[in-house]
């Protein structure tokens, strides 16, 4: 992560985070109607909110490999998990089984309403991918930390940087 | 002297609105504020005064949205002592009162510094205060000015004045540097009191003014610690497994309210401080969180979606079953009481829009007081009850703003550095 977060100081690396953002979002489905040519806030030093390289849907199936894709996105003031998010779930699940390891899960909101809420929403978005990695069998040890919204992936307020905030991201 | 004051004052009127970190710019008063003359103050030191004191006190009054100060530069005379008044001056502005004073040099050494200010009604020429003496340290000017705001504005107002008074917010400046700020009122005078490159929140004063507690993620984790503001001296008072958050002192400063999650769920404890006792509030599978408490210790209210969507809550403090007291709105959270108990002001959600509103307790009404901005969080009420300040975004920045319980008047702290948020009101000093 440290690498991403040097690489993505250069304009040049934005670009290409921009493009692989618009296209995981593309196919990831995640319910996001805006353009993501118009996110020009993506955060650039946190952690990247998408992983950026090529996880498509054989790599993510394939069962011990550890699925790149690491962020899962959730409505607004809810903690329920999206239907898209299950099989990505599974590969992590799978993952975890054939090579245990400690995982730290981070939940987070968007900036809309107050901000205690908020890490409590986070925390509960963090727990309900907790459970579901529980019920397929994950034994590793898993932390949840919420952040709410003091640490968002985009800065902007609009639906867009909104939807990118709102995310349990596997660490 | 006479011709150099109005130069001299003008000059610093230009820069009087900027203190350092947070700028003010009043967008709104109320109709039809009473008009005030504050003549500039004469001094009878030589050394230059490193605040223009009267100045001071005019933007203290302005900004409470109930005075129109008259511009120095449309006086035409500049009494100092009460002797030299002359009322026909004052009627020609329009003016209704008028404050005058003179400072002198004091103390040992002469570092400090004596005023004497005098308030007149000059409607019915009437004398409300005569030669008040106030005596300061060598940095007391500020502390001069707000205390004769406050004793100028409870002889008009009736109300007791709240310009001796602080505030403590977080300002974040970058993804890893966050401070927790404490300044004036006004927003003058900050000073840091604590810098941690993890996110900061929820600060909340101790009824006596001389303690805060507030959320910090320094430890990897969020946990509540407890800081001194005489000594600095902190202390972390929780380390539970989940959330450690939103610490809200009892009445008697003996106890903290605050939300844990160690039980899998956010719920509300009570944590007795002299014996570290735990008290559980709440037992829901929902999020219960945002506790205050009720001026007699007695009742917590809480913000919880246990009925789906978050809204407002009341709980007594021993035991019970939580009483729902917001209707109106999908929305409604981070509750706090007024001063006179009759209203809560929270975060309530119009349209789509987050805004701060009132609920008046015996009646339901729903009052929205910020309509001017959007994404509004975390109001917290002058111990006057007379106006709040909110957390907002202007210009993709976090800015404070503040706003009448009364919504006549609004007014903005833009920031000059980073972004602004999480504001606390001290309660009064003395």
């Amino acid at each position: 992560m440290l690498g991403n977060a040097t690489l993505l100081k250069t304009i040049k690396t934005s670009f290409i985070v921009l493009a692989a953002a618009a296209f995981l979002t593309a196919c990831s489905s995640t319910g996001t109607q805006e353009d993501a040519g118009s996110t020009t806030n993506v955060a650039n030093n946190d952690p990247a909110p998408v992983v950026t390289t090529g996880s498509n849907g054989s790599d993510v199936n394939s069962g011990s490999v550890a699925p790149k894709a690491s962020v899962f996105y959730f409505d607004f003031d809810s903690s329920a998990l999206r239907a898209d998010s299950r099989s990505l779930l599974d590969a992590h699940a799978a993952a975890l089984k054939a090579k245990p390891r400690a995982v730290r899960l981070e939940g987070h909101a968007d900036e809309r309403g107050t901000r205690e809420y908020n890490i409590a929403l986070g925390e509960r978005r963090a727990q309900s991918v907790r459970a579901y990695l529980l019920s397929r069998g994950v034994t590793s040890p898993i932390e949840v930390i919420s952040y709410g919204e003091e640490k968002p992936a985009a800065n902007a307020s609009n639906d867009y940087a909104w939807q990118q905030n709102r995310r349990v991201e596997i660490k | 002297m006479k011709s150099l004051i109005p130069l001299l004052v003008s000059i610093i009127l230009f820069s009087s609105f900027s203190y350092g970190e947070l700028t003010i710019r009043i967008s709104k008063g109320v109709d039809n504020p009473t008009v005030i003359g504050v003549v500039p103050f004469n001094y009878t030191g030589s050394n230059a005064l490193s605040e223009d004191v009267s100045t001071i006190i005019a933007n203290d009054l302005r900004r409470s949205g109930q005075f129109s100060p008259i511009d120095s530069s449309n006086m035409l005379s500049f009494p100092s002592l009460p002797e030299n008044v002359v009322y026909r001056d004052w009627r020609l502005l329009g003016s209704e009162y008028l404050v005058i004073g003179e400072i002198s040099p004091n103390g040992p050494n002469g570092l400090g510094y004596q005023l004497v200010f005098s308030l007149f009604d000059v409607v019915s020429q009437k004398t409300i205060i005569f030669n008040e003496p106030i005596v300061v340290g060598a940095d007391g000017l500020r502390d001069m000015a707000h205390y004769v705001s406050d004793v100028v504005y409870e002889a008009i107002t009736g109300i007791r004045g709240a310009f001796s008074t602080d505030i403590i917010y977080v300002e974040q400046r970058s993804n890893s540097q966050y401070q927790l700020i404490r300044a004036d009122m006004d927003g003058a005078r900050p000073q840091i009191l604590v810098k941690s490159s993890q996110p900061i929140l929820s600060p909340s004063w101790s009824p006596d003014g001389r303690k805060v507690a507030y959320v910090s993620f320094e430890t990897g984790r969020p946990a509540i610690f407890i800081q001194d503001l005489q000594t600095a001296q902190r202390e972390q008072v929780t380390n539970y497994t989940g959330l450690n958050g939103a610490p809200a002192w009892s009445p008697d400063g003996k106890k903290l309210a605050l939300v844990l999650s160690k039980d899998g769920n956010p719920e509300i404890y009570i944590l007795d401080l002299a014996t570290r006792a735990l008290t559980r509030i709440t037992k829901h599978f929902s999020i219960d969180t945002e506790p205050t408490w009720t001026a007699d210790g007695a009742g917590i209210i809480f913000t919880s979606n246990r009925g789906g969507k978050p809204q407002i809550y009341l709980a007594s403090a021993t035991e019970g079953y939580p009483q729902r007291l917001t209707f109106e709105g999908d929305y409604n959270a981070r509750a706090q009481l007024t001063p006179d108990g009759k209203n809560i002001v929270m975060v309530h959600r119009r349209e789509g829009v987050f805004h701060i509103a009132t609920q008046n307790l015996e009646t339901g009404t729903v009052k929205v007081l910020t309509t001017e901005t959007s994404l509004d969080e975390s109001p917290t009420i002058a111990p006057n009850g007379a106006t709040l300040i909110y957390a907002t975004k202007a210009g993709g920045k976090g800015i404070l703003a503040s706003v009448s319980l009364d919504a006549g008047t609004r007014f903005a702290f833009p920031s000059t550095s980073g972004d602004v948020r999480e504001p606390a009101w001290s309660p009064f000093f003395k």
